[in-house]
This record gives C-alpha cells, sequence and structure tokens, in this order.
C-alpha cells in the first residue's frame, strides 16, 4: 500500500465494468484533430461489430470535421492502448481485444484542413 | 477624591500568549498518541513544537475587529449594488458566465478550506498551530458566505446562480475544484497545509483574487471587488501560515525534505490544473479585459513562484517537477478550454461563445507564438460552419483524467498539434491522465484515485444510464437557460432590455 493511513485504504474502482449493465466504456481520439476538444467516451456492448463502432456513433460524432467524409477507413493506423493496431472490422469489439476503457487513437495523415499550418 | 488609575493594557504579544497557553497543556491520563493519532503517519517528525511561532499571533479580540470592520463595508457595497441596480453597471452579461463559475467550483472550495482547518487546527499538537488554523479556519468560513452573499444578487436576475451547491457535486467541469479539497481533505494534516497552504494560497489565490478582481473592476463589479479584496488581505496572512509550516516541517527534521518536496510536486501540479478555470475567465470571459492570463503567470507564477522557490532552495527544496510543462502550457490552456467550454455548451450551466474579431486580435498580440498559428483557425471554422446553418456542437462526452478530473483536452507539452494522452494499468483496470504530472499522482498513490467519481463515466452507470436530460435535472442545469451560447441568451436579452430601460427614456 502507497497511502500513508492509519488503517487499511482499499476502495473499489468507481467505474468497473460489471456497472454499465452489459456495455463498456471506449475512448477513440483523432489525431491532429483538435476541433474537437478531448478523445470520445462512448458506451456500447463488446459484442458490437467494430464497423459498427465505426459506422455508427464514431461516424455521427466525426461529422462535424471538414475531413470527416474523406476519411478512407481502410487506410487509417490504428494505435490501441499506444500500440500499432490493425482492427477486423467484421468482428467485435471484445474479438479486436478492446476492453473496458481502452484508448483507440487513429490516424490520417495528410488530412487536416482546418489546421494545417499546425 | 483619587483618580481611577487606567488598567494597564496588555500589548498584543501578551495577549497571544494568555489566549494560547491552556491550548497546550500535557495530558495526564490519556495518552498523547490517543489525543493527536494523525501527527506521524504521513512520516513528518516533528521535535519541539514550540519552535513554530504564528507570524501573526492574531488574537480573537483583534479578528474580530479587523474583520468586523472589513464586513460593514462589504455590505454597504452589497446593499448599493442591490438598491441601485448594480447589476446593470457591468459591461455587459458574458461577464457574468466568469460569475458563475466561481461561484460554483470555487466558493464551494472556500467552504471546504474552512472544514479542513477546522479539523487539521483540532489533529496539530502545537497551541501555535492549533490558533492559527482555527483563524483561518473562520477566514474560509467568511469567504464562502460573502462570496455567496455577493453573487446572490444576480441570482434575482440572471440564470446559472441557482444551485451551485448541487453543481458544485454533479457538473464536470466544478468536480475539478471538488477533487482537489476532497483530495486535500482526505490527507494527513501536514499534507493538507501544504495542499491548501501552500499550493491553493500560494499558486492559485494569487492569480485568481488579484488580476480576476482587477478584471472585475474593469467591468463595473464592485460587489465582487469588495469580496475579493477582503479575501485576498487574508490571503497574506494564509500564505505566511503555510510557509511558516513548510519551514517549521523543514527546520525540525532533514528526514522531513523528501516528503515535503513530494507534496510540493504534487500539490503543484493539482493547483495548475484547477486555474485552467482561471485562465479561461480572464482571457475570454471578460468583456473588458485588464491583462492576459500569460501576463498574470509571468507577475504571479515566474515572479513570485519564482521568488519563493529561490527561498526554499536553502532548506533544499527545488521547483516543482510540473514547473516546466506549466510554463510550456501557460500560452495554450485559455484556448484549450474555451474552446472546449464552447463544443459541449449543452452541459454547462453558463454561457459560451465565439470571439469576436476584436476578442481575437486582442488574443492574437497577446499571444503571438500560438493563437494565430494554433487557435484562431479552430475559431474561425466554427464561425464560418455557425453562419452556414452548420452550429458547431459535440455531443460526445469526453475522456476525463482519473487525477484532475478535467477532460483530456491538453495537448503534447512540445507539440500543441496532438493531445497528450497518457494511461496506466493498476490491478487490471486502466486508468487515463492529461498530463505526466497527473499519471505521476496517481502512480504514487493508486489507492487514492480508484476510487475517483468521475461525471462521465458516471452517467453511464444507474439510474441514468447515458441520459442526457435526465442528467440535467439532477444537475438543476435548466436546459434553454443556465446553458448554451450567449448570443440570444435569455442573460442577453435581459441584460439588453434592462440596460436600455435605465440609459433611455423609453
Amino acid at each position: 500500500m502507497a497511502v500513508a493511513a492509519l488503517a487499511p485504504y482499499e476502495f473499489q474502482p468507481r467505474d468497473l465494468v460489471e456497472n454499465f449493465a452489459g456495455k463498456q466504456l471506449v475512448y477513440v481520439s483523432w489525431d491532429r484533430h483538435l476541433l474537437f476538444a478531448a478523445p470520445f467516451l462512448i458506451c456500447l456492448p463488446p459484442e458490437t461489430p467494430f464497423q459498427a463502432l465505426v459506422d455508427g456513433p464514431l461516424a455521427q460524432l466525426l461529422a462535424l470535421d471538414p475531413d470527416a467524409a474523406a476519411i478512407d477507413w481502410r487506410a487509417v493506423e490504428w494505435l490501441k492502448a499506444g500500440k500499432p493496431f490493425t482492427p477486423d472490422f467484421g468482428r467485435t469489439l471484445a474479438e479486436n481485444g478492446i476492453g473496458h476503457k481502452t484508448l483507440l487513437r487513429f490516424q490520417t495523415p495528410g488530412l487536416n484542413s482546418v489546421t494545417a499550418a499546425a | 477624591m483619587d483618580m481611577k488609575a487606567p488598567e494597564k493594557k496588555l500589548g498584543i504579544k501578551e495577549r497571544y500568549r494568555l489566549l494560547t497557553r491552556d491550548l497546550a497543556w500535557e495530558p495526564s491520563y490519556q495518552s498523547a498518541k490517543d489525543i493527536y493519532p494523525y501527527l506521524d503517519y504521513e512520516g513528518i517528525r516533528i521535535h519541539d513544537w514550540d519552535k513554530w511561532e504564528d507570524p501573526f499571533r492574531l488574537t480573537m479580540d483583534a479578528y474580530w475587529k479587523y474583520q468586523g470592520e472589513k464586513e460593514r463595508k462589504f455590505y454597504a457595497i452589497i446593499d448599493a449594488h442591490a438598491q441601485n441596480n448594480g447589476h446593470l453597471n457591468i459591461t455587459d452579461a458574458r461577464y457574468l458566465s466568469a460569475l458563475k463559475i466561481f461561484l460554483q467550483a470555487i466558493s464551494p472550495g472556500e467552504y471546504a478550506a474552512h472544514k479542513g482547518f477546522a479539523r487539521v487546527g483540532r489533529e496539530f499538537a502545537g497551541a501555535g498551530t492549533q490558533v492559527a488554523c482555527q483563524m483561518q479556519a473562520l477566514d474560509e468560513l467568511r469567504h464562502a458566505q460573502t462570496q455567496i452573499h455577493a453573487l446572490s444578487n444576480y441570482n434575482k436576475y440572471y440564470s446559472g446562480f441557482h444551485a451551485f451547491a448541487e453543481t458544485r457535486d454533479r457538473i464536470w467541469y466544478t468536480s475539478v475544484a471538488r477533487s482537489f479539497f476532497d483530495d486535500a481533505m482526505s490527507a494527513g494534516p501536514f499534507e493538507f497545509l501544504i495542499a491548501i497552504g501552500f499550493s491553493f494560497e500560494y499558486v492559485l489565490t494569487n492569480l485568481l483574487f488579484v488580476p480576476f478582481m482587477s478584471g472585475a473592476a474593469y467591468n463595473g463589479d464592485m460587489a465582487t471587488v469588495t469580496f475579493g479584496f477582503s479575501a485576498q488581505s487574508d490571503e497574506a496572512r494564509h500564505m505566511t501560515l503555510g510557509l511558516e509550516c513548510i519551514k517549521f516541517m523543514l527546520e525540525q527534521d532533514p528526514g522531513n525534505l523528501p516528503i515535503v518536496q513530494k507534496w510540493i510536486d504534487k500539490w503543484f501540479w493539482r493547483g495548475f490544473r484547477v486555474l485552467g478555470l482561471v485562465s479561461t475567465m480572464m482571457d475570454y470571459m471578460l468583456p473588458k479585459r485588464v491583462m492576459s492570463w500569460r501576463e498574470a503567470w509571468e507577475i504571479y507564477g515566474v515572479e513570485n513562484g519564482g521568488a519563493l522557490f529561490r527561498d526554499l532552495a536553502l532548506y533544499g527544496i527545488r521547483p516543482p517537477k510540473g514547473w516546466e510543462d506549466a510554463g510550456k502550457a501557460i500560452d495554450h490552456m485559455s484556448h484549450q478550454f474555451m474552446l472546449a467550454f464552447y463544443q459541449w455548451r449543452f452541459g454547462t450551466a453558463f454561457h459560451t461563445w465565439i470571439p469576436s474579431d476584436e476578442d481575437m486580435d486582442w488574443l492574437s498580440a497577446k499571444y503571438p507564438t500560438t493563437f494565430d498559428r494554433y487557435y484562431r483557425p479552430r475559431w474561425d471554422y466554427i464561425r464560418k460552419a455557425e453562419a452556414e446553418g452548420r452550429p458547431f456542437k459535440n455531443f460526445g462526452l469526453a475522456k476525463l483524467c482519473q487525477c484532475c478530473q478535467l477532460p483530456c483536452v491538453f495537448t503534447e507539452p512540445d507539440d500543441p498539434s496532438i493531445l497528450c494522452h497518457r494511461e496506466t494499468v493498476h490491478r487490471g483496470e486502466t486508468y487515463h491522465f492529461c498530463s505526466d504530472g497527473c499519471q505521476a499522482i496517481f502512480e504514487d498513490e493508486p489507492e487514492k484515485y480508484v476510487q475517483a467519481w468521475l461525471p462521465m463515466p458516471q452517467l453511464f452507470q444507474a439510474p441514468l444510464f447515458g441520459d442526457l436530460m435526465a442528467w440535467m435535472d439532477w444537475a438543476h442545469l435548466k436546459d434553454g437557460l443556465d446553458n448554451g451560447e450567449y448570443p440570444a441568451s435569455s442573460d442577453q436579452q435581459s441584460f439588453d432590455r434592462w440596460r436600455g430601460l435605465a440609459t433611455s427614456n423609453t
């Protein structure tokens, strides 16, 4: 125990996956697209196909950016928990090894119309 | 007839001795350990409590006298504000967004500081520390009260002031200040004094009360100026108390140095993160601005903070670990925050707006190396989209930092074009952070932060399960009234109409 305390200091994390009624959190960030202030928090079942994450909540959220329509999803470079990752679009989040609170980052080199100078 | 000889008046030093003499007793039938159980578990070694001297030696009668005078002035100005429609003397109602953040996030912090000082006043063994903490507890309680009283006048006319106690616990940006104080209050007494006496008083209040209150004066809000300056005259005493306590710990035992340094590192960074809210208030929310956040930081951060660390270097203390990263963030933080507040304007109990050309020219003059390059293009795009009927509303919720609880809106210290992502796996759970500073704080005491109540992940758990409107009800946020853009808001309409009535014959 690293905390200095007079008595045992053990608490449950407040966002364990079992608290989400069969769903889980996934964080997604579009690198160098800072019109979006922070990575997105998305809550969905682990059985969701990767394709459905991209076509559903992600496409909806990204539509605000002028580059969104030009994303070639097959050419996107992905990072999962900071490491290069090739998703299988036909398989589920769980099958892709995307667990509760996993951060996915994706990069679209050459695509940056708003902050190109940066 | 005999003349009655006047009683000899006691000097302040003697009065202070009499006030404190019975506090420092030797226990006879209880052990000192039972009376003061929290004194040594943090590892701080104190050999002689009498060496701690209260630099102000303030006695209760002097306290009532000084504070009573300040309160009379304060309430006279509040009365005048109420009787003369002082709410119409402000520049315009955009200014109120800064006050709303202040009331929702900072005033409850004053109250938390009061509770903390009342507690540590009991937990310290020395009479000097006990009395000084008690005085500061009273100050903090007064600060919370005067702030709430001053701002309640605005609550009669404008939205967003009505439920600060609920918003404090439930809205995402207020959880930042709350977690700061919860962290301090669940620490030991010595760490609490570093958290508040050093971080909150030194790092925060100078930057909050001095430049921000000048901003209030510039924008015609004399009620806020009065509570600000009343509080600031106490803060000088509080800073001295914090500094005395740091020096006392360092002088008592060489083994205390690494513990104190670790706390200074931690609490500097936590304080700096809370300051993000203030940077936006200063750079964006004051219709008439006195100085930029960067200019305030130069004076109160670099100059004053630098002098403090030169002073503490005699004891072996070095500047806090996050000092360099903080310096790199100064040119970015207010812009990153305002862009975030603007795009999530559905979830704020205050209004935001797209800065005007004039505002942007000011920002570009104050931030010549960053604003035009990184931030103006985003605002330009957002304005264009708005004009074309595609308002930039980001309904995505954000990844929050497990430590400071802010949305992860910060970029890499050395690359402003990419967000800073940090994560740690602890006992099989993944935790995310906004910065190296927050990650290091977590990794030092993970037990403390795994239990953090984070507003956004919480929204997707029972009983709300992601229902945004139910969340608004629960947070006492009135959709369409408290939130959204300033143009066309009820605040803007009311202010313009009433001001028009006050300055015309129609």
